[in-house]
């Protein structure tokens, strides 16, 4: 009997034959905190005892989710942070670096490997064929003194691509079109795999964009195989050695098949305050919105930018309206410089915030008020997310965002295409 | 150890509550201030929260049950999420269905949750969750409810009161 990517990845890992239900122990490749989570995850692991990390050089902390740091509490939880870091010996990536996710793909992930993060959009990295899953302070505590944890081996859902994004349509439309399917609990404890021959057109931006968004339709992984993307991608990054092809077994065991014709999708969006409350963007054309939000782990990357940059080119935002914009790292930011598309932003009216969460999770950078609503594209709209019970989010792709912020009011990006 | 009959009240609660519906990240500057954080718990979801339970716990001997719908928990890695939870007087949750990761980070904070067709249950109702045989006894409506099996390796951890005690017992995990 063939082996899904997941039963593939937790079988070499556990050095078992790891099959769908079973209960396996495995190796850790890369564990990694951030700063809303970390500050726990390091009282557990002085509570457990153990003396020394098991990988220090497969170890981050990162500073990003409430960076720079809006309050002296979370600046003294920073301080802590830091000085686990240099205590123990592991990496540790300043504010202003960048978002988590973003930066383990930037630097860190590679295909087969098992990664573990104290944040629930972890699952962005099956992007590279990484079992990368989240989990929280505990469980990350001891992986950070053993090197292991255990898993339940999922069962997988396989999702079959055929056809190209039409004009307008990428690939946050594809994710949000399939949680809206899945439903927000559909995959529970489950891995979603993707495949067909409309992978080779899904750029490494996009599958990052993809995967992050699993665990909204309750995904414990989204992988991707590692094939020609994943090996350009790698080289671009300077890990090319890294690079090995991984594929499911052709008679692999899927709990569930769902094909996409690419071509059949619209611009998508989800409606507060649950993600799979989703609705094609022109049915609720002509909304007003007074913030929009564009970056985050989901869509902050560098052709989600150039998109946005190509929308608002020699346009202006709608008076009125707050246009953010966060890069999700510094090598976005830098390359985003380098193709002019930040001067093309900010020339639109837009706020470019410093790379890092931003306005996502309601800390800082973008709070809504009583009543507002903004449209974003991160990757939760679930109440209170952004700051403050009484706001409304509605999630988009980049380009529904920038034609959304010209017109004052969610807008088909298409008219501006 | 964690007890093997837990006798309480029910605090219903709905359909997919979120952690930031538990634990909202506007209180993230709270996190290294858990007794503060706590006093938020569930807060816009459920207007009153923690007075509800205090007055539950005030009356002779029972515990605390939250008893929620499908997807509790979705959302947020935080694990402060089933730890202000527990902090609040909670001493178990029975839901109709849990998102992955708060269902591993209540197990590790030793808080037990068990799954089970809550749609009967009512709120104030009188409970008893058996962890031992996995039912659920509503003692309002004499009804018995037949829970989920805990995988092994889940019943040693809450056995042990949570991630941290057992890692400390056993120095890894261990599989039978």
């Amino acid at each position: 009997m063939g082996k899904t990517l997941a039963e593939k990845i937790l079988s070499s890992k556990s050095r078992n034959d790891a099959r769908a239900g079973d209960i396996v122990i495995a190796d850790v490749d890369l564990i990694f905190v951030q700063d809303t989570t970390g500050p726990l995850a390091i009282r557990q692991f002085k509570e457990l005892g153990f003396q020394s990390l098991a990988k220090p050089r497969r170890t981050i902390i990162f500073l990003d989710h409430a960076a720079p740091s809006p309050g002296q509490q979370l600046s003294n939880d920073h301080i802590l942070l830091r000085r686990f870091a240099q205590e123990y010996g592991c990496h540790i990536y300043e504010v202003g670096e960048g978002i988590c996710h973003q930066l383990v793909a930037e630097d860190f992930a590679n295909p087969g490997e098992i990664i573990l993060g104290a944040d629930s959009h972890t699952v962005t990295n099956g992007a590279l064929a990484a079992f990368a899953t989240g989990m929280g302070s505990s469980d990350i505590a001891v992986a950070l003194a053993l090197g292991k944890t255990w898993f339940r081996v999922p069962e997988s859902f396989l999702i079959l691509l055929h056809g190209t994004f039409p004009r307008g349509v990428f690939a946050k439309d594809l994710i949000l079109h399939l949680i809206g399917e899945i439903g927000a609990e559909g995959a529970n404890y489950k891995a979603l795999e993707f495949a067909g021959e409309g992978l080779s057109q899904i750029t490494m931006s996009d599958r990052l964009t993809i995967a992050n968004m699993v665990v909204e339709a309750g995904a414990k992984v989204g992988l991707f195989p590692s094939d020609d993307i994943t090996r350009d991608f790698l080289r671009q990054q300077g890990r090319a050695r890294s690079y090995q092809p991984l594929f499911p077994d052709k008679e692999a065991n899927y709990e569930r098949i769902i094909s996409v014709d690419l071509g059949q999708l619209k611009p998508m969006l989800s409606l507060p305050h649950a993600v799979d409350n989703t609705v094609a963007v022109s049915e609720v054309k002509g909304v007003k919105v007074q913030q929009i939000f564009i970056g985050t782990c989901t869509n902050g990357r560098l052709e989600d930018l150039a998109v946005a940059a190509s929308i608002l080119k020699g346009r202006k935002k709608k008076p009125g309206v707050r246009l953010l914009i966060a890069p999700a790292s510094r090598q976005v930011l830098s390359q985003a410089l380098q193709q002019g598309y930040i001067k093309v932003l900010v020339e639109a009216g837009a706020t470019i915030l410093p790379p890092g969460c931003a306005a996502c999770l309601g800390l800082h950078q973008g709070v809504l008020g009583d009543g507002e609503l903004c449209l974003s594209t991160a990757n939760r709209n679930f109440k209170g997310r952004m700051g403050n019970p009484r706001g409304m989010i509605y999630l988009a792709s980049p380009a529904t965002a920038a034609a959304s912020a010209i017109a004052g009011e969610i807008t088909d990006p298409r008219d501006f295409m | 150890m964690t007890k093997l009959t837990i006798k309480g009240r029910a605090i219903k609660l709905g359909d997919d509550i979120s952690t930031d519906d538990i634990i909202p990240g506007r209180f993230a500057h709270l996190r290294s201030n858990l007794p503060e954080l706590a006093q938020h718990v569930l807060e816009d979801a459920v207007p009153g929260f923690t007075a509800k339970v205090k007055s539950l716990l005030q009356e002779g001997g029972n515990k605390a049950i939250l008893v929620a719908g499908r997807n509790f928990g979705l959302g947020s890695s935080r694990e402060h999420a089933p730890l202000v939870i527990k902090m609040s007087g909670i001493s178990a949750i029975v839901a109709q269905s849990v998102a992955r990761i708060f269902f591993r980070n209540a197990i590790n904070q030793g808080l037990p949750v068990l799954l089970c067709d809550t749609s009967d249950i009512g709120d104030g109702d009188l409970l008893e969750v058996n962890l031992g045989d996995g039912t659920v006894a509503n003692l309002t409506s004499n009804l018995r409810l037949h829970c989920n099996r805990l995988p092994p390796i889940v019943s040693a951890i809450l056995e042990e009161g949570g991630l941290v005690s057992y890692i400390r017992k056993h120095k890894g995990f261990v599989l039978d």
